[in-house]
């Protein structure tokens, strides 16, 4: 019999994210979670994983337990194959050389676009979030994962404001927009992995998390869900994943628990 | 903010290029900042931030500045509410991640008291790149689609006269002043910069005016035997400043990592007590002080010690 091992949500979307990432592949990781997660895909799977940060980083081995709280600091920078300006490491996806974009999400609505700007009012928003960064970036120019918990109030029918654009208002608005590169792949949760329907650019239930139903996911989110036909269950993080996690992050700095 | 290139150029021209030593007090630096004008702050979020220009700033009470810098950090909030400044062009503003976002920043801004004027990280560094290039924009596929291009002014979009394709076209920003730390610069202005570049080259190259910082000034004849790794050229800068840990509390690549225990201080006193705690910091490390160095002197050597060692092993981890 498997023994049983035990998660809390933010380290399963962590470690489910960094499930997707395939060796060989260059990915452009944010702050926080997604740096993490790009970390443990390179310490386990993904050996050959080249990460890339906007403060200018191209293919650093993170330190474990000196896990920057900003992609623009040194830390972010050990032994790294180069160092460049931001305005160029940023212009890399632009050129095509980038197979992930890798975001958190704060609002994510049905189409994939991402609010991190302002909750409410734009004029007289009841939050003011930090903004774009490198996001807005990243989701025009690459292929991207967004890493999030699944809440109602956050997976949304419309965002308050579309800081980084998913497929804008579905159907062919994005590349009308002149994106014609690009777009979200994946959203992964602490109860779904979600995709997206090519054709409507509209999210789609994929992927159940270990224990999650589909009643659960859509309790959950904020818009009427599509479930695809071959929906499946993934697998719950292993022993070993964790225990690089846990090597990684020990102070649980991106992987505590919420909403539990 | 557009500025004729006929005039950017005038500015440039009217420049003393000669090769002569620009070697000022921190004062005498900031002297040559006038109100009211956009200063470009070079670094990124809390890493090379020309802290002591800033801190100089501050105490000079400096009013109506523009800033514009690629990621803002907690030097944001307390050019905020030192009344400095009320117009910020950025692409992020918070301290950090795992500090949450600024309260600061979201006083000022939610009250409609202060402009965050939000671009993405790419395209504010190609506005710089254009500043740098003389040209009046670039063109970009990126913000295409996106709210963050609806809320601009000042970003155009067209069809590539040779392929036909959508682009976002940013405009060339050419800020009054650049205030940028470096790591090595010699009298005359040769800067030499170390780890991350981020975008101070363009920034230097785009300014009217330049004014460096520096951990050390170094002879002339150390650059002359590293040309290669010179960043800015000294006829872009106008001052030179000596300032050792002129970051502080925020990192300078090999020099020293951030001083995080100061660093979570401040957070907790800026979370708990919004402006009220950020003035009592001013207070305490930014008017209080007489020189920088008393401002140094109120930090603490165990955690310098610390925060140096870190550094000290650069790229190697």
């Amino acid at each position: 019999m498997a023994v049983k091992v035990s998660y809390n949500t933010a380290e399963l979307v962590c470690i489910s994210s960094a499930r997707l990432l395939e060796d060989g592949k260059v990915v452009f990781a944010g702050a926080g979670l997604p740096l993490l997660s790009a970390i443990l895909a390179q310490k386990t799977h993904a050996k050959t994983l080249t990460i890339l940060f906007e403060g200018g980083v191209i293919g650093p081995f993170v330190e474990p337990g000196k896990l920057p709280p900003s992609t623009n600091e040194q830390r972010c920078a050990t032994r790294a194959n180069m160092v460049l300006p931001t305005t160029d490491v940023l212009l890399l996806q632009q050129r095509g050389y980038v197979d992930y974009g890798f975001l958190g999400g704060a609002q994510v609505d049905q189409y994939g676009n991402i609010n991190s700007s302002y909750i409410g009012d734009w004029d007289r928003p009841t939050v003011r979030l930090p903004g774009t960064g490198g996001g807005n970036d990243i989701a025009s120019l690459s292929k991207v994962i967004v890493a999030m918990h699944h809440e109602k109030r956050r997976l949304v029918k419309k965002v308050d404001f579309i800081t980084s654009p998913g497929y804008l208002s579905g159907g062919n608005s994005r590349k009308e927009a002149g994106l014609i590169a690009g777009g979200v792949l994946k959203v992964v949760t602490h109860l779904a992995i979600l995709g997206f329907d090519e054709e409507k650019g509209v999210m789609c239930l994929e992927g159940l998390q270990p224990g999650a139903t589909v009643e659960k996911v859509k309790e959950n989110t904020g818009f009427d869900l599509m479930v695809k036909d071959n929906l499946y269950e993934a697998s719950a993080p292993t022993e070993e994943e964790l225990r690089v996690l846990h090597i990684l992050d020990p102070e649980r700095r991106y992987t505590t628990a919420r909403g539990e | 903010m557009e500025r004729s290139y006929l005039e950017l150029r005038e500015k440039v021209e009217k420049k003393d290029k000669g090769l002569r030593e620009k070697v000022k007090s921190l004062s005498e630096a900031v002297a040559l900042i006038p109100d009211n004008v956009h200063v470009a702050i070079g670094g990124c979020h809390y890493s090379r931030t020309p802290m002591a220009l800033i801190w100089e700033i501050i105490r000079q009470r400096k009013k109506g500045l523009t800033f514009s810098k690629s990621i803002t950090a907690t030097e944001g909030d307390l050019l905020l509410v030192a009344g400095t400044t009320r117009h910020i062009i950025t692409s992020w503003f918070s301290p950090g991640v795992t500090w949450g976002v600024s309260r600061i920043m979201r006083h000022y801004v939610q009250s409609g008291e202060a402009q965050y004027e939000e671009w993405s990280h790419m395209s504010l560094g190609l506005r710089y790149k254009a500043g740098a290039m003389g040209v009046p924009f670039l063109p970009a596929r990126s913000m295409l689609g996106s709210d963050v291009f609806k809320r601009l002014s000042n970003v155009k979009e067209m069809s590539c006269p040779f392929t036909g394709d959508k682009l976002a076209l940013v405009p060339a920003l050419n800020p009054d002043v650049a205030i940028i730390h470096v790591q090595k610069a010699d009298p005359y202005g040769n800067a030499q910069i170390s780890g991350f570049p981020f975008m101070d080259k363009d920034i230097a190259l785009a300014a009217d005016r330049v004014i460096l910082t520096t951990e050390q000034i170094i002879d002339n004849s150390e650059i002359r035997r590293t040309p290669d790794r010179t960043d800015i050229p000294f006829f872009c800068v106008d001052a030179v400043v000596e300032a050792p840990c002129g970051c502080l509390p925020h990192e300078c690549y090999g020099v020293y990592e951030p001083d995080f225990n100061h660093m979570d201080m401040y957070v907790k006193l800026m979370m708990e007590k919004s402006v009220d705690g950020v003035k009592e910091y001013l207070d305490k490390y930014f008017y209080g002080p007489e020189t920088f160095e008393d401002y140094l002197d109120l930090f603490h050597v165990k955690d310098i010690v610390k925060a140096t060692l870190s550094a000290k092993k650069g790229y190697g981890g």
